[in-house]
């Protein structure tokens, strides 16, 4: 016989160690959801974004999704759109996104980062590179729109070899069929798109939502963030009661533009208002649970 | 079993891609977010069927024929020829043909593609159609055939376009399609079809999304391919008709690329048969973000779906060039066109707004077409080649448009007011 054996399971890197399962694990000892801010890597300056980002914790952010700007983001609502394009005109670049984070790292050793965007700036940065990079800054997973599992070898593979989670989204059109597929090389925690849509627009049904979470938990271990769509700590509190965290995005990016002067620069209040935003919408799931 | 003289297959045939993945060499594949994926999957599973379905293809065989005007003539471009000639040498300047594709009902080849995928809609069961749209040949088409079909049709359009192609925004509206116009980044075909996506990935259920250009995540590009590649079918046939032989020369413009591979693909393993695309050089190659030739001026990157060449810059971020016209106005191309710019198979030039406008003008008066300004790229580098091939050569341009859309602009380009 000469067929090679099959490469053991233990020989990929370990993920029961990464600060995204420690964070999941402490919330689960608090008997509470978790709440995932989505923030945009350089909006709306690199100064202000760096101040955001050192905020976002004490706000209650229990983790961070950085997104990183992209001339074309093809799944994202008005609001991410606007928010990639002030950080762009603003200067931003892949390597300060990365810098942003080693920056954040350096003062926080617990927050999960998680990078998400489109593959294009990965791909041309390019992706050894890249991954080198950012576990070196202190990311702790990915999520990458336009790399779904059938492209797995072009960014995910390399990503789990190098010791980062990739966070897989599953939709509404993710079906029983399909779901093996999302999940197998999914670690860290599934992200559930609670609406077929774009980010930001339409709100979801919690009763509906919870549903769909608990299929999808049939079939992992993994936790199970909801988002797309969840804008007031109302729809959070609801949200949480069947996930096991909820991610905010389009209401903090908005409240970033609202708080912007009439030359889009940012004002006094840009940071506090975003940072109160997150602690009202945090403050749905630490009270009255 | 083999004997020592029996040949490998060709490892390097031209015709067989994509892989499975939907490859063609390291392009192409299917870059699109998870809720777009069911469909995909279930889109080339119908695709695959039909494809071998001889009520489908004999369906669309009627509707080429009854309903599009199919075949489009063979010309042979007589004055156009002659006036190649008189600045080649003794024995040179090709014999010049036009396929006529212009002559198409709703005026250009994006009829050939609407009318596939409208039959493959009706079959998977979608109740409504969304498409993108640069110069509105696209849309028009489109909307056609939901008129034909009683769909409802949504088409998506950047706003810049809705300006400059204003003839097709009429139509569109006339045919009962519902016009978006896109007003993001630089509101060209590239933003029209990120708003496309959007109402995709949000509308998944009921919709199915004409894409109107050999591009996007698979099995789009080699579908659009099928259906198009009608016209370089009738080519072989129409040829060997009027000259008992093959052409030696095909020249196309380019922007996704969808009449360029119509035309070359039944020719790529004739190796005999030079291959020439022309992509919009806008004010120049040299001039930064200032032409739409993503093959002779990007880099590989994925965008829309697919791994291509794109207009980029180094960080990732895509450019919208420029271009005259509004059909060739895109920063990305057809993977199956970057495979055969990679392997060089296929030559891939350009030619600037003013060569083109110039060849507009040209191919009017000489042989009273008015030419779309896209194939008018095309014929501005006829003029140039021609010149330079021995008479014996049949070139055959693909006139894949008619130009009465673009009056206005090129009213507008010339100083004169209509």
């Amino acid at each position: 016989m000469d067929t090679e054996p099959a490469p053991e399971r233990s020989e990929r890197p370990s993920m029961t160690d990464t600060r995204i399962d420690k964070r999941f694990a402490a919330l689960r000892a608090e008997r509470r959801a978790g709440l995932v801010t989505f923030v945009m890597a350089g909006d709306p300056d690199a100064a202000t974004f760096a101040r955001i980002l050192e905020g976002l914790p004490a706000a209650g952010a229990d983790i961070i999704e950085v997104g990183m700007p992209f001339s074309d983001p093809m799944a994202d609502g008005p609001a991410i759109q606007a928010a990639g394009l002030r950080a762009l005109k603003a200067g931003q670049t892949m390597k300060k996104t990365i810098a942003a984070v080693k920056a954040f790292r350096a003062k926080d050793q617990t927050t999960p980062i998680v990078l998400m965007g489109y593959l294009n700036p990965i791909y041309v940065y390019p992706v050894d590179a890249f991954l080198n990079d950012a576990k070196d800054a202190g990311v702790d997973g990915l999520i990458i729109v336009d790399a779904p599992p059938e492209m797995d070898d072009e960014l995910c593979l390399p990503a789990v070899a190098k010791g980062l989670n990739f966070i897989r989204l599953a939709t509404p059109t993710t079906d029983a069929k399909r779901l093996p597929a999302v999940l197998a090389n999914t670690s860290g925690f599934v992200y559930y798109v609670s609406i077929t849509g774009i980010t930001g627009t339409a709100a979801p049904d919690a009763a509906d939502v919870h549903a769909q979470v608990a299929r999808i938990k049939k079939s992992t271990k993994l936790p199970v963030a909801v988002g797309f769509g969840v804008k007031s700590p109302e729809q959070v509190r609801a949200i949480a009661k069947g996930a096991d965290a909820v991610v905010v995005g389009s209401i903090l990016v908005t409240t970033i533009a609202l708080s912007l002067d009439k030359a889009g620069q940012p004002t006094g209040k840009t940071v506090q208002s975003v940072l109160g935003i997150v602690q009202a919408l945090a403050s749905g799931l630490r009270d009255g649970m | 079993m083999s004997s020592p003289k029996t040949r490998t297959p060709n490892p390097n045939s031209f015709a067989t891609g994509p892989d499975e993945r939907g490859y063609f060499g390291m392009f192409g594949g299917r870059f699109v977010a998870e809720t777009l994926m069911p469909l995909i999957l279930d889109l080339e599973g119908h695709y695959t069927r039909a494809k071998s379905d001889p009520a489908f293809q004999a369906q669309l065989a009627d509707l080429n024929a009854n309903y599009a005007g199919r075949p489009s003539p063979l010309y042979f471009a007589e004055r156009m020829t002659e006036h190649c000639r008189k600045s080649a040498s003794e024995g040179f300047g090709a014999k010049i043909y036009f396929k006529r594709d212009e002559l198409n009902h709703t005026g250009s080849h994006k009829i050939n593609n609407c009318l596939g995928q409208i039959l493959l809609a009706l079959r998977m069961g979608k109740t409504r159609i969304i498409a993108e749209t640069g110069a509105g040949q696209h849309g028009v088409a489109v909307a056609t055939v939901c008129a034909k079909f009683d769909l409802p049709c949504e088409i998506y359009m950047g706003a810049t376009d809705v300006e400059r192609q204003k003839p097709n925004v009429f139509r569109m509206h006339l045919l009962g399609a519902k016009i978006n116009a896109v007003t993001s980044g630089a509101g060209t075909l590239k933003d029209a079809m990120n708003e496309a996506l959007r109402d995709w990935v949000t509308n998944v259920k009921d919709t199915y999304y004409i894409i109107g250009t050999a591009a996007g995540p698979h099995p789009y590009p080699a579908m659009v391919r099928d259906f198009q590649s009608v016209i370089g079918r009738e080519l072989r046939q129409q040829m060997m008709a009027a000259e008992g032989r093959l052409p030696d020369t095909l020249v196309a413009c380019i922007g996704g690329g969808s009449n360029a591979i119509g035309l070359f693909h039944p020719f790529l393993d004739d190796r005999t048969v030079k291959i020439f695309g022309v992509e919009a050089g806008g004010h120049g190659l040299g001039v930064e973000n200032g032409h739409a030739a993503s093959m002779n001026g990007g880099r590989p990157g994925v965008l829309h779906g697919n791994r291509t060449y794109l207009l980029q810059d180094g960080d990732g971020q895509i450019l919208e060039g420029h271009s005259i016209s509004a059909g060739l106005d895109y920063p990305g191309v057809g993977p199956e066109h970057a495979w055969l710019h990679d392997t060089k198979r296929v030559t891939y030039v350009s030619s600037t707004d003013k060569e083109a406008l110039a060849a507009f003008q040209l191919c009017t008066k000489l042989e009273g077409i008015i030419p779309a300004l896209e194939p008018a790229h095309a014929l501005a580098y006829v003029t140039k080649l021609a010149p330079t091939l021995p008479d014996t050569d049949l070139l055959v341009m693909n006139l894949c448009g008619r130009g009465d859309k673009d009056i206005f602009a090129v009213a507008d380009h010339l100083g004169m007011k209509i």
